[in-house]
Formats: C-alpha cells, sequence, structure tokens
C-alpha cells in the first residue's frame, strides 16, 4: 500500500486505538500477576498493590484529594449510570429535581429518562447556538429542590468545552451537587476536581488509548451514592465485581501518557484541526461550522455540508479509506437527526449533512492532504445526484 | 448495520442518474426535512417505460433503491411498473437493514408518482392506487417492524 493510500482515521472520538506503551504495561496483569487483588496472598496482594497505584496515579492525574474518590467501572457509560442514578437513589427526599443539559450523551439522558420515570423531575437544559451551557441558562432552571445537575465537559459530536467551574459555582450556590461528563476531555484539556468544583465526573478508558471495558468514576468524598451493582463490596463498596486490575493499569498509564504530551499534543491537533476546517470552507461552497465555541476541544469538529445527507459521504469517504463519523439521521438507526445539533438550532435539513472529524495521535498533515484532496470531488458527485441542490442552495458545485 | 455488496454497487456506482429531457412523466417524493428526497423522470412508448432518470438525496439504501428501481422498472409496463412492491426492491438488493426499509418506500413512491402524472397528463385515470408518502398515517418506523420486509432477519 502507498503512503498516499495509507488508511486515513478521523474518529478518534468513537474511539482510539491502544497506545503500544499502554499495551506493554498492562499486559503482566494477563499473564504473570494475575492474581486477585483481593486475596491475600503474594500473587494477589501484588495485584492490589498494582491496582491501587493505578488509583493514585488517576487521583494525582485529576487532582483528587483522596485516591478512594477514583471507582474503576466497566465503561464511561457505567460512570455515568452510576453517578445519575446511585446519587439519586441516595438523595435527600426533598430534593426531586434533576437537570441535564440537552444535548448530552445518552449514558446521561437515558439514566436521566429513567430518574423520570422513579418520579424526579427532570429538566434540560438547553445550550445556546455556539454550542455552550451558559451560567444564565443553568440558574433560570436551578431550583430550591434541584439535588443534582449533570453537563458535560466536552460535547462529543461539536467539541464545545463547557464552562463547568461556573456552572458548579451555580448549582452549589442553590445546594444542588453536579456531575459532568469528561469523556471526550479527559487527557485532552486540562481536567482538575479542585479547579472545576465537580462532585462526580465520569471518564473511559478507550478515548485516551486505553483498551475498551474500562472506564473510571470520580465521586468526591461525602457524596451520596448507592452502588447499583453489589456484592462482594469491590471499590469501596461502590462496584462489586473482581476488579480489572490490566485495566486500571492502562488506565493509569494511558492517563499519564496524555497529560504529559498535552502541551505539545494539543497545539498539532489544534493546527491538523484548524487546516481541514479551512479547506473544506475555502473549497466547498456551502458548507459551514456547526458551532463556534469560545473554548473547545482541540481534536473535535464538525462541519456542515448543506445540500448531502451524511451517511452517504460517510461510506463515499470510507471507500477511499478515510474514517469519518455524522450526526446524520440515517447513520444512526433511528429516524431523526442527531440530538446534539438539534439541540443547538441546527435545522433537520442542514443537520442530516453534519461531518464529524475527530483528530489524535497518529494523524498526520498527509491524513488532512489526503481528505482536502478526496473530499470536494465526493461532496461535488452527491450534489449532482441530489433533486434539490440547485434550489435549496443556489447554482453549481465548485 | 451492515450493507450488502449489492446495495454498495448500487451506491457506488448508481444506474440511471440524472434528468431527461422533456421526460413524459415526473415523480418527486420525500422532504429534505426528513433527509431524503427523489425525483423520477419517465419516457413512455405504447404504455412501457422506454427511459428512465432518477436523482436522489439521502443516505447510501435511499440512492441504492432508487437506483435499483430504475433497473427494474425500464422496460416494465405501467401496470407491471406501479405493481413493484418496497419488499421486492429490498430483495432485489439482497435485502436491507430494518431501519433502512422505509428507503425502499421512497423508491417505489418516486416510481408510481412518475406514472400517475404520465397518465394525469394524458388525461388518464391515475393507476398507482396512491402513494405511501401521502397517507396521513405512513409511518416510516411502523415498516421497520414488518417482518416480511426484514430480509436481513
Amino acid at each position: 500500500m502507498s503512503e498516499q493510500d495509507r488508511p486515513v482515521y478521523f474518529d478518534y472520538a468513537a474511539t482510539t486505538p491502544v497506545d503500544p506503551r499502554v499495551v506493554e504495561a498492562m499486559l503482566p496483569y494477563y499473564t504473570s500477576h494475575y492474581g486477585n487483588p483481593n486475596s491475600m496472598y503474594a500473587l494477589g496482594r501484588e495485584a492490589y498493590k498494582a491496582l491501587e497505584d493505578a488509583r493514585e496515579r488517576v487521583a494525582a492525574a485529576i487532582g483528587a484529594s483522596n485516591a478512594n474518590e477514583i471507582v474503576f467501572t466497566g465503561s464511561g457509560t457505567e460512570a455515568d449510570n452510576a453517578a445519575l442514578l446511585g446519587i439519586m437513589a441516595r438523595m435527600r427526599k426533598d430534593r426531586k429535581h434533576v437537570i441535564v443539559s440537552a444535548f448530552e450523551h445518552h449514558a446521561v439522558l437515558e439514566p436521566a429518562r429513567a430518574l423520570a420515570k422513579q418520579g424526579f423531575e427532570v429538566t434540560h437544559v438547553q445550550p445556546n447556538i455556539d454550542g455552550l451551557i451558559s451560567v444564565e441558562a443553568l440558574r433560570d432552571v436551578l431550583r430550591d429542590d434541584t439535588a443534582l445537575v449533570s453537563v458535560m465537559h466536552g460535547n462529543n459530536e461539536i467539541g464545545s468545552v463547557q464552562p463547568i467551574k461556573e456552572l458548579a459555582v451555580a448549582a452549589h450556590a442553590r445546594g444542588a451537587l453536579i456531575h459532568t461528563d469528561a469523556a471526550q476531555t479527559l487527557g485532552k484539556i486540562p481536567f482538575d476536581t479542585g479547579e472545576l468544583g465537580v462532585d462526580a465526573a465520569s471518564f473511559s478508558g478507550h478515548k485516551i488509548y486505553a483498551p475498551k471495558g474500562v472506564g473510571a468514576m470520580y465521586l468526591k468524598k461525602g457524596t451520596p451514592f448507592e452502588p447499583f451493582i453489589k456484592g462482594g463490596g469491590q471499590e469501596f463498596g461502590k462496584r462489586s465485581g473482581t476488579q480489572n486490575v490490566a485495566g486500571a493499569v492502562a488506565f493509569a498509564t494511558a492517563l499519564e501518557i496524555m497529560q504529559d504530551d498535552m502541551r505539545v499534543e494539543s497545539p498539532r491537533l489544534e493546527a491538523l484541526r484548524d487546516r481541514l476546517v479551512r479547506g473544506v470552507l475555502d473549497n466547498i461552497e456551502n458548507t459551514v461550522l456547526t458551532a463556534d465555541a469560545p473554548q473547545k476541544l482541540p481534536n473535535i469538529v464538525s462541519l456542515l455540508i448543506k445540500g448531502v445527507e451524511g451517511e452517504a459521504m460517510l461510506l463515499q469517504l470510507d471507500g477511499k479509506g478515510i474514517a469519518v463519523s455524522t450526526g446524520s439521521a440515517c447513520s444512526s438507526g433511528s429516524l431523526a437527526a442527531s440530538h446534539v445539533l438539534l439541540s443547538i438550532g441546527c435545522p433537520p435539513e442542514i443537520a442530516h449533512g453534519s461531518l464529524r472529524l475527530s483528530f489524535g495521535r497518529y494523524s498526520t498533515d498527509q491524513d488532512v492532504d489526503r481528505f482536502l484532496e478526496v473530499f470536494p470531488p465526493i461532496v461535488a458527485r452527491l450534489r449532482e445526484m441530489s433533486p434539490v441542490y440547485t434550489k435549496m442552495f443556489g447554482v453549481g458545485t465548485s | 448495520m451492515l450493507y450488502s455488496d449489492k446495495v454498495m454497487d448500487h451506491f457506488n456506482n448508481p444506474r440511471n442518474v440524472g434528468v431527461l429531457e422533456s421526460p413524459d412523466g415526473v415523480g418527486e417524493v420525500g422532504n429534505p426535512v426528513c433527509g431524503d428526497m427523489m425525483r423520477i423522470t419517465i419516457k413512455v412508448d405504447d404504455d412501457r417505460i422506454q427511459d428512465i432518470r432518477f436523482q436522489t438525496l439521502g443516505c447510501g439504501a435511499a440512492i441504492a433503491t432508487s437506483s435499483i428501481v430504475t433497473e427494474m422498472a425500464r422496460g416494465m409496463t405501467l401496470q407491471e411498473a406501479v405493481s413493484i412492491t418496497k419488499k421486492q426492491v429490498a430483495e432485489e438488493l439482497g435485502g436491507l437493514p430494518a431501519a433502512k426499509m422505509h428507503c425502499s418506500v421512497l423508491a417505489t413512491d418516486g416510481l408510481k408518482g412518475a406514472v400517475d402524472d404520465y397518465l394525469v397528463r394524458h388525461g388518464r385515470e391515475a393507476i398507482s392506487g396512491g402513494l405511501e408518502h401521502d397517507d396521513p398515517n405512513f409511518d416510516p418506523h411502523a415498516i421497520e417492524s414488518e417482518d416480511a420486509c426484514d430480509v436481513t432477519k
């Protein structure tokens, strides 16, 4: 395969390859150091030490004051479910109101829906057109009986970063707790629990070059919590089940690499992102940036390609060896366009043409070149096939 | 969700794309708000479809079903053409994922619309019996659960 035909992966927000250094760190806990961390003999103590060492490293990386504020889970989704359902299960009875942002990941929206079924009142706070949950918007929906607020740190489709620190102050001022889903931000922009002032947070391993099947929840000391996985009382009683020692080691190792690289990697990814965006907007007519938040993730960008359907673009790019993602209805199996795009006021007929590109450790300038070479003819061809493009968006494609 | 090889072939190399000049009948269905829209133009001779072209805005399945329906309809009598069912379209493509079954309705409706347009222009009765998209009770989700349509099951 020539360099030009090298597959291009622009979907790091979906998942990442496991870094070889992470694989190396975790492998012994599958083979030679296979003990159960809850066993008392040497093999078990060895695993226990590795697990607790990983916990301390994660705690240090996110500024948790105590290692036992870190609970390893099976995924970011599990951490979100545990935080929302677990906190609300032990909430004092006079606090019946929960606020989640309208553009949360389904891992938060669905447990919120479950809470509504249990009898809690759930309010969806709306982002503005820049993809931002403003402090004013949150203040407008906070009530004296609000128990919990959950707003994601960085949005997975449009990359906007939320002012969590200010939102936390507003929530706490009304006696509410705040949880943030940081699956997309951990290791990409600074995340410090003390600085942000959150009571709970969720993280995912496979977004930071650790394997799928490991996540973590930060739960500030003293936060009410009822475990929904009950059993042998592992993870301080907060998440039963023999711990994924190799996964925990991988998570800690991956996070440390992310933190070490951040200062160099962030501007590098921003440059790739901005060059790709400029290339698309300058060379293909009727394309726009989906949202332009004041603070955004370095590695995620969403573009709207008007008059083209997202899945068709995705499949055509796939045919050229380029992996991307879209918020179009057709790619999701449902018939509605992405709830994220609709929540920021994007009209459905435009939202169907969204393209999410996300960059990572192995993305290169050549990848961007290849995309910019391949993409314009794909758009032109699909627009030529459309019965309404000229009518809706004016003449011809460039 | 996986597409069959034949769906991918028709998506990547769609047959009969374009618009016929001075067509005898035009069918337009769908809605950009829903993400898909189709236009079919036909040439008719002695009540048979002599030539046919389509344009489609939509996903892989929408484009593939449009393409295959033009191949199926070419040379058919008008009555045969309006009798093509969404199930036949899906089967001809080697099956469609359940969530995409509604796309084949776009194709059959587009064809019905073009045939009816031809007949009405010539002062004759429409024969399609109406488009599924025009039915106020048309619910694309209902099609997904119709087992008979889901060739992948």
